[in-house]
């Protein structure tokens, strides 16, 4: 028997690597960290996950997920909650707001976006992109200005390199996306 | 029916998001932890616990014997070059335009050092002299153990970061506690003068 990888058991492991103490700590240690890599991370360990999730459950779902939409919701709602400067510090003073990050992020953020992208349409795809870029300008602006430390646990000089960065994500889907619809093959549905 | 069943579960989904942040935010008024601990302090005043404290000149007192007269209390240490120099300044302020009710007992200044394993009383001293303290009616002081200066950082909700210089970056801030020991007010570490109404107004007859 051919031993293949299943991706919701990559998905668990890379759970549990995320959730050992001094990873975690790691990457809570930066806003910069926690923000860009550790949240995506746990994110793709939701994505991954839902990988194992069984045809007639995912069919039940999709009844109730047209064109991707409801799910497309719950992770933006889900992300906005953990885009406030509030949450990423009590993430790290508060061992069940850690809890709830470490448990939602990858059930209500990852696992959404795997079962509903593939069925989003090309509007679908498009609020929910301009959406991201705008947040992600939106943010980087704020952060990269604000002569305020927002996060208590973090430095300003942390705030402003993650604005740099956020600004520079913005910019890059933007020319992603232009170059997909000068150049690239794009499915209207 | 896919539309209207998709149409209903991101309807209860919105609904539910905007009570979780609503939650969040504290009806959308906290966006960050500083905004959160003034207004939790404001409407939910925390009691003070009694810990002790060693003071410039080594003696000893204690948040309980502070009672009975308004503080206003910074957190500090005495290092700190940066912003924490002018910090110190507001208060040698506070002592000049509170004159009156310090003498009358009826205020007290208290800067309280987070690095007391560094600050000791004779940095203490300096710490004021440094900033321009005149008189009674300005304590420093540090707290005796760790157990206490951990307890004291979490009523107050002051959070010193390692700045990777040796330093540290802290939330400073001007905390106000009631006759009673409780924190009832925090206001920006540059608002001497909203430190002072707000402790005059409640002085007045």
């Amino acid at each position: 028997m051919k031993l293949a990888v299943r991706p919701w058991l990559a998905g668990v492991a890379l759970w549990a690597v995320l959730a050992i103490p001094p990873v975690r700590h790691a990457f809570e240690s930066m806003m910069t960290l926690q923000m860009l890599v550790q949240i995506p991370l746990l994110a793709l360990a939701g994505w991954l996950l839902a990988w194992g999730t069984p045809a007639w459950l995912a069919q039940r779902v999709a009844d109730w997920n047209q064109r991707g939409i409801s799910g497309l919701v719950l992770a933006s709602l889900a992300g906005m909650v953990w885009m406030l400067p509030r949450a990423m510090d009590a993430a790290l003073d508060e061992p069940a707001i850690a809890l709830a990050k470490f448990l939602s992020v990858p059930l209500l953020i990852g696992a959404p976006v795997a079962l509903s992208w593939p069925r989003a349409g090309f509007v679908v795809r498009g609020v929910f992109l301009a959406e991201v870029i705008a947040t992600a300008l939106r943010l980087g602006w704020l952060y990269l200005i604000s002569p305020e430390r927002l996060c208590s646990n973090y430095l300003l000089g942390d705030q402003q390199l993650l604005g740099r960065i956020m600004l520079a994500i913005g910019a890059s889907i933007i020319l992603v996306l232009a170059w997909k619809l000068m150049w690239g093959r794009i499915d209207v549905t | 029916m896919s539309v209207l069943r998709t149409l209903l579960v991101s309807l209860v989904l919105v609904a539910a998001g905007v009570g979780v942040l609503a939650e969040a935010t504290d009806g959308f008024r906290a966006y960050t932890t500083e905004t959160a601990r003034r207004i939790h302090v404001r409407e939910h005043p925390r009691a003070v616990p009694p810990l002790p404290l060693q003071t410039a000149s080594g003696a000893r007192t204690d948040f309980g014997a502070l009672r009975g007269r308004w503080l206003l209390v910074e957190f500090i240490y005495t290092r700190c070059t940066t912003y924490c120099s002018v910090q110190g300044g507001e208060f040698a302020r506070l002592q000049d335009e509170l004159a009156g009710p310090i003498a009358a007992g009826k205020v007290t200044l208290l800067s309280v050092s987070f690095d007391p394993a560094r600050d000791d009383p004779a940095s203490l001293a300096r710490y004021q002299r440094l900033h321009g303290a005149r008189g009674e009616g300005w304590i420093a002081a540090r707290p005796v153990d760790a157990a206490d200066l951990t307890e004291l950082m979490g009523v107050f909700g002051v959070v010193a970061v390692p700045d990777g210089l040796g330093g540290f970056v802290h939330n400073a801030a001007i905390a106000v506690v009631d006759p009673q020991g409780r924190l009832v007010a925090i206001m920006d570490w540059d608002d001497a003068p909203g430190a002072v109404h707000y402790v005059m107004q409640r002085l007045a007859p």
